[in-house]
């Protein structure tokens, strides 16, 4: 087993035994997505801290597993701000730190309705090595991730990314459209993307007992994403898709696992990329970090 | 070596507007913020307030709904709906007398510029749950927002629920 292999498993194994330590948690009522996103928001105050895997196969070099630490925070009802920092190993190359991104998202109406749109806005320091496929956008595809790590690390992506996410929920289901235009702040052109995603709660009525295995604890879906050029040639050329099944278990023991199969649509994408995910929301933490820093209780 | 720092000083940074970002209230403003929250109420439309609650009487629904006010509500309005640091009482007139329509209607739409989340992501059979639940407290004596439990009117289903934290 090469020394990558280890140091990623070490990883893998270890990022959520950080999850053990924290204090009072609460059951959260996560969706199952991994890249879509709905409009529903951190609530205010909590922090949620997430670690989320992907295995990814690649055609004409190595596989490869990328992971990310995600801090969700939520500053009001309708403002949440999240910061993560990405990391991947590739089999027989090496292991590597490949950046950090910040995010906003902004709740624009007052109220639920059918469709209810939140802006999203992302600063993004990446190195080329980044394999997260978090976003796919503009002409990404496999070739781009077949160099060595030394090679890609080279290239650095220093990126505003901006959604539109346009969400509902009816009769159980929730249904999201994200429209994604991202650009590097080097002289590059405007890319674009999209993800869109199902999903729904296996039982809608929750049962009077707490249990593990209620139905009401799994949330099921589907979602898709791609890339759609870039402004001198937008649309399907040259791009690559995905499909994902998507399953989210929320325990009452206050954590939330997600698993989700992704398979590539055509040439130009990862055949297939295997996610997880755990989280756990930590209640009150905004008050705690307020107290830390001298406020009053 | 460079990105880490950066990635460090960019966490550092998020951290304090994370604590800026939660001014806690004084006891003084959380009664304004609680009256303007109640207000809310009144902005229910009829279509909603007219809404029955389709789990009325199933005492199922009340135990269900009580295990989904400690996992989502506490938090805010604390162990016993009496009140919390963020969010009102639920044990006053204005919520009690409320129609479970609208009750449903605030859980649906939030209060989201004055704090409180939309609860759309519970499944509807949920939110009337809950409904059942709320509406099972009663009337209580009012408290000190921070203080100790509420005192339940008699015959109300104020009792501590099991396996709380």
């Amino acid at each position: 087993m090469s020394a990558a292999v280890l140091r990623s498993s070490r990883i893998l194994f270890l990022a959520p035994l950080l999850f053990v330590f924290l204090p009072e948690s609460s059951l959260a009522q996560e969706n199952p997505y991994i890249i879509a996103y709905d409009h529903y928001l951190e609530e205010p105050g909590n922090l949620e801290i997430e670690y989320f895997s992907t295995f990814g196969t690649q055609r004409s070099s190595n596989d490869f597993h990328a992971f990310w630490m995600e801090f969700e925070y939520g500053a009001t009802a309708w403002w949440t701000t999240e910061f993560y920092l990405d990391g991947q190993s590739t089999f027989g190359d090496s292991t590597v730190f490949s950046g950090f991104r910040l995010e906003n998202r902004f709740r624009v109406l007052k109220r639920e309705h059918f469709i209810n749109p939140v802006v999203y806005v992302e600063y993004e320091n990446i190195s080329g090595a980044d394999k997260l496929l978090k976003e796919v956008e503009g002409h990404d595809g496999e070739r781009d991730y077949a160099d060595r790590n030394a090679a890609l690390r080279e290239e650095h992506h220093h990126e505003l990314e901006f959604k539109l996410l346009l969400s509902g929920t009816h009769k159980g289901w929730n249904f999201t459209e994200n429209t994604l235009a991202a650009k590097n702040l080097s002289n590059n052109p405007w890319e674009f993307g999209y993800a869109i995603g199902a999903s729904r709660p296996v039982a809608l009525r929750a049962s009077a007992k707490r249990c593990s295995f209620c139905r009401q604890n799994f949330i099921a879906g589907a979602e898709m994403y791609g890339g759609l050029g870039d402004r001198h040639s937008f649309g399907l050329a040259d791009t690559a898709h995905y499909v994902a099944s998507v399953i989210a278990w929320n325990l009452p023991s206050d954590w939330t696992l997600r698993l989700s199969a992704g398979f590539g649509l055509n040439e130009n994408s990862h055949r297939l990329l295997l996610r997880w995910g755990v989280s756990r929301e930590i209640i009150g933490f905004g008050s705690m970090a307020k107290n830390l820093l001298g406020g009053h209780r | 070596m460079r990105e880490y720092v950066r990635a460090l000083a960019a966490s550092a940074a998020l951290s304090v507007s994370m604590a800026l970002a939660q001014q806690q209230k004084p006891p003084a403003s959380k009664y304004r913020q609680d009256a303007l929250v109640y207000a809310e109420l009144s902005k229910a439309p009829q279509k909603a307030r007219a809404k029955r609650n389709p789990l009325q009487g199933d005492p199922d629904a009340v135990a269900a709904g009580r295990n989904l006010f400690e996992q989502h509500c506490t938090e805010c309005h604390g162990d016993l709906a009496g009140g919390g640091r963020k969010g009102p009482s639920l044990l006053v007139e204005q919520v009690q007398d409320a129609e479970p329509g609208t009750i449903f209607w605030i859980l649906t739409n939030g209060v989201v510029w004055r704090g409180m989340p939309v609860w759309s992501k519970l499944p509807e059979p949920q939110r009337w749950q809950l409904v059942s639940y709320i509406k099972s407290l009663g009337v209580a004596e009012p408290v000190p927002w921070r203080g100790s439990s509420p005192k339940p009117s008699s015959g109300s289903a104020t009792a501590p629920p099991s396996g709380h934290r």
